[in-house]
């Protein structure tokens, strides 16, 4: 995807730099920093632990709305309902919208220096509407999904014609007195789950 | 030669007497210097952290000069591309014309209320005036962009558009004009203004069919728009509608996603002073069951093909409007955006505005004055425009008043010749004399026309009874 | 080294005082100083108001005088910033000559390498770094750097001291307005140092400020910093 321009060598730019060449625990512990830096909350667990770190992150929901791919296996911790979207059956927006309502989704790629969650409409991350009407955005990133800079992102992503949503933290405004105010339009929070396999791992990552 | 652009960029008033005005605004000075240091602070701590941050912004401007180069080829490209992906690509000259397209579109869909996601490229050719004359009413969705539309007010910064008014005056500005607004809970506390405005515009956005907006990038390889964003007002007006038309300056280009990786580094830490700004979208064409289903891109030239045959003026087309320049332009700061009388204020503007008019529209000539020279906007500048060079460029090839000219060229006959000028030193020291005699303090108060500017506020000193030369000679 | 002294027309008419400086400092370091009396002016007010046809003769005049000299000095950021960044481009001839010209600051802490000049000012200065010596030629913090080594001078921070003036040559009197309010931030910073010299690489600037400051009937006064570094114990 190189240009003629010499945009290969550009996009680059980010290698050589520390956070290009920082270890897998770096990464994770740099995301998470930038993370909650945009006010976002970070919850960890290995893969094993994921029904009942998810179960806990949607503790006191009335509706859980989840892509029609999510798998059946993370949500089995999770007592309340559990709604699919399904593409011949859509979910209105107006249901998108009730009080209460929460989603869960994966992602395509995370990094680590910006903090920046990028959703392609892949695997495990349905339409857009869903990750945006939601005021609660529950978004889980497995370990090997992080890279360190922007240029290693978008060299990532299987098919960038895919429709894109880069997030960075939750929606925010600067435009009264460049004051940086925290929930506008967008979903006002964002809970990340990082799913991490320990050291001697062994086990199915996904 | 191809045409100059029209629309909100034509200064209608000269600068100096637009300023004055500003000037006469305490509020409003006070305002700015806040607005402009904080965000000033912000974006120098974030570009420190990158120790590479010279060597992306030569990338950014190397891309952007390369897109220049090839323009037409990868307009093409981009045609084809976005095409192939389901959107319809069209072309419009000038400001009247992409209004024209625009409004087209929007009448053919048989709405009459259109969202508005903030977009430069609209403002610039006054789509919100074209199409409420044709009977539709434009929805400005960003907080800023809804602030100054409620207020009945035109944009004074590139990236804040109400960076002019404080919390109490926005405060105010709902409470007289938001419908609906709950005035027992609106506060001049900024996350209670925030939380009117999405309660204003939720509505809005579930039932929309109609949205328009602008592009940071064009990506020429994939035929995708990319829209950088904070507050979630974009993603909803390029998501939830049905229709989506986008008015997108042909100068956005990059070639492909590589490219736009640098961009999404230099624009974020250079414009809100962050890391990553919240939202990024980026679409290409129609995705089935996911966005709009008809999506339209009107590219816009509106003068951008006349800056291109400049060779020194077209660098200024490298602009991704973070206005990094804006807040660190010490002009600016004092009086604001609406001095400059077009969309694009502060140094930036005071280029690109009379290079897309042509110097001879309206008081677009008197903008590339409107400068000390000063460089700090392009020391900020993640492109590396050389603004100063450019603003030089252009008093160069503008038209100047003919007295000027005369005493410039008288002076720099007596310049060029050593004896000439000796003689101007020595007729400067005589006509000073009786001045020196009658005025123990060695300053004058008053100068007469054209020197009368200077001494509105300074004194001016009398030349020493002696020159330096004379020192020399006799020593 | 043989020196020569481009004093600049503002100095030259205006600031004597400055140019004498420049020569006792070097001087004093056993250089050699020559004024070749051909010199005018740089160009800069033409180049910078759009006048680029009336200021190439002078570039190509200020080329003629001071191509013998190894090494060129001016007490002023500006101008030198004027013959190094623009005479390549507007007569790139000059190239050459451009590149050996130096500001003050540059040659003493570059070309000769010296910081202490047993200079003497027992007094309390602010230093205004002035944009082109800024952005344009870099100087950093040299000035400072020579400042810091006087005798009895106490050096005190400017407050948002990157700031422009104001001044910018033609642009106080086409844009008086917006220039004196600029002025009146920079003359309220100066104030709030407490500083009772207001020191600087370039008289044009200071004759901007210093008018403000007069007007104002403001404690400090205007000083280009080469006059500090010439002075000496017992000069006076």
């Amino acid at each position: 995807m190189s240009g003629a321009e010499g945009g290969g060598e550009a996009g680059d730019a980010a290698t050589g730099r520390p956070v290009a060449d920082a270890s897998a625990d770096e990464q994770l512990e740099l995301l998470t920093d930038r993370l909650v830096d945009y006010r976002a909350t970070v919850g960890r667990c290995d893969r094993a632990g994921l029904p009942d770190a998810l179960a806990a992150v949607l503790a006191e929901s009335t509706r859980v709305v989840v892509p029609a791919d999510l798998p059946a296996g993370w949500l089995t911790s999770h007592p309340g309902e559990v709604i699919r979207d399904q593409a011949e059956q859509p979910l209105a927006l107006p249901d998108l919208d009730a009080a209460g309502v929460r989603v869960v989704t994966g992602a395509a790629v995370a990094i680590a220096e910006t903090g920046t969650i990028i959703l392609d409409a892949g695997d495990h991350q349905g339409r857009r509407a869903l990750t945006l009407v939601p005021d609660h955005h529950v978004c889980v990133v497995f370990a090997d999904q992080v890279v360190g800079s922007v240029p290693a992102a978008l060299r990532r992503l299987p098919d960038p014609r895919r429709p894109l949503t880069l997030i960075s933290g939750p929606s925010a405004t600067s435009d009264i007195e460049l004051q940086r105010v925290e929930g506008v339009h967008g979903p006002r929070r964002l809970a990340v789950l990082l799913v991490v396999e320990p050291p001697e791992g062994g086990g199915v990552v996904r | 030669m191809s045409g100059h652009g029209d629309g909100h960029i034509v200064a209608h008033r000269p600068f100096p007497a637009a300023a004055t005005v500003e000037l006469g605004k305490p509020q409003l000075r006070e305002n700015l210097r806040n607005a402009t240091h904080t965000i000033r602070d912000k974006r120098l701590r974030l570009v420190a952290e990158r120790d590479d941050w010279e060597e992306l912004r030569a990338s950014g401007a190397r891309i952007k000069d390369g897109v220049l180069a090839r323009l037409p080829e990868l307009l093409d490209q981009f045609t084809e591309a976005a095409t192939a992906a389901g959107a319809v690509v069209h072309r419009a000259a000038d400001a009247e014309q992409a209004c024209a397209i625009v409004t087209d579109l929007v009448r053919a869909t048989g709405e009459t209320e259109v969202l508005k996601v903030k977009s430069m490229a609209t403002q610039e050719i006054a789509l919100n005036e074209a199409l409420t004359a044709a009977g539709i009413e434009p929805v400005e969705t960003d907080l800023a962009e809804l602030i100054v539309q409620l207020a009945g007010d035109t944009p004074s910064h590139i990236l804040v558009p109400a960076i002019h008014y404080n919390r109490a005056q926005i405060r105010d500005i709902f409470a007289r004009q938001m419908p609906g607004v709950d005035l027992s809970t609106l506060t001049d506390d900024p996350p209670a203004l925030a939380e009117a405005a999405r309660r204003h515009l939720r509505q809005k956005f579930l039932t929309a069919r109609v949205a328009v907006s602008g592009a940071n990038f064009a990506v020429a390889e994939t035929g995708s728009l990319v829209v950088v964003e904070s507050e979630g007002n974009g993603r909803m007006c390029l998501t939830l509608p049905e229709t989506l038309i986008s008015v997108v300056g042909i100068e956005k280009l990059v070639p492909n996603f590589q490219d736009l990786a640098v961009f999404l580094e230099l624009l974020p830490r250079s414009s809100t002073g962050e890391r990553m700004n919240p939202y990024t979208t980026v679409w290409s064409g129609v995705t089935p069951g996911d966005g709009p289903q008809q999506v339209h891109i009107v590219l816009l030239d509106n003068g951008r093909s006349a800056v291109r045959d400049d060779p020194v003026g077209r660098q200024a087309l490298r602009c991704i409007r973070c206005s990094a320049c804006l807040n660190v332009c010490p002009v600016y700061e004092r009086v604001g955006g609406h001095a400059y009388g077009s969309v694009y204020p502060g140094p930036i503007g005071a280029i690109l505005s009379p290079q897309l008019t042509g110097q001879a529209a309206g008081a677009n000539r008197t903008l590339p004055y409107a400068s000390t020279l000063c460089g700090a906007c392009f020391d900020a500048c993640p492109v590396r425009i050389n603004i100063p060079e450019l603003l030089i460029h252009l008093r160069q090839t503008g038209p100047k008043p003919a007295g000027e000219r005369a005493a410039m060229r008288a002076a720099a006959q007596v310049m060029r010749s050593p004896r000439r000028y000796r003689s101007a030193l020595r007729s400067l020291r005589w006509a000073a004399a009786p001045l020196r005699w009658t005025n123990r303090r060695g300053r004058l108060r008053r100068l007469p026309w054209p020197l009368s500017g200077w001494t509105a506020s300074r004194d001016a000193p009398l030349p020493p009874g002696a020159s330096f030369r004379q020192w020399w000679a006799d020593r | 080294m043989r020196i020569a002294l481009f004093l600049t027309c503002v100095n030259d008419a205006m600031f004597p005082a400055t140019g004498q400086a420049v020569v006792r400092i070097l001087e004093r370091l056993g250089h050699t100083v020559e004024f070749p009396a051909a010199q005018t002016c740089c160009g800069q007010m033409h180049a910078n108001s759009g006048y680029r046809d009336e200021a190439v003769p002078m570039v190509r005049h200020f080329a003629d005088t001071f191509a013998p000299y190894q090494a060129i000095v001016a007490p002023s950021g500006s101008c030198v910033a004027m013959v190094r960044d623009a005479y390549p481009r507007l007569w790139p001839a000059a190239a050459p000559v451009a590149a050996r010209t130096y500001e003050l600051s540059e040659l003493l802490v570059d070309v000769l390498g010296v910081t202490d000049l047993g200079a003497y000012f027992p007094h309390r200065v602010t230093y205004h770094p002035t944009c082109h010596g800024l952005r344009m030629l870099r100087l950093g913090d040299r000035p400072q750097r020579l400042l810091r080594e006087v005798e009895g001078l106490e050096l005190v921070e400017l407050p948002e001291a990157e700031e422009c003036c104001g001044f910018g040559g033609t642009f106080a009197v086409k844009n008086s307005g917006v220039s004196s309010a600029m002025l009146a931030d920079k003359c309220a910073a100066i104030g709030d140092t407490g500083a009772e010299y207001l020191a600087a690489a370039d008289n044009s600037c200071l004759l901007h400020i210093g008018g403000g400051l007069s007007r104002e009937g403001a404690g400090s006064k205007p000083v280009h910093y080469a006059e500090i570094l010439a002075n000496q114990k017992g000069a006076g």
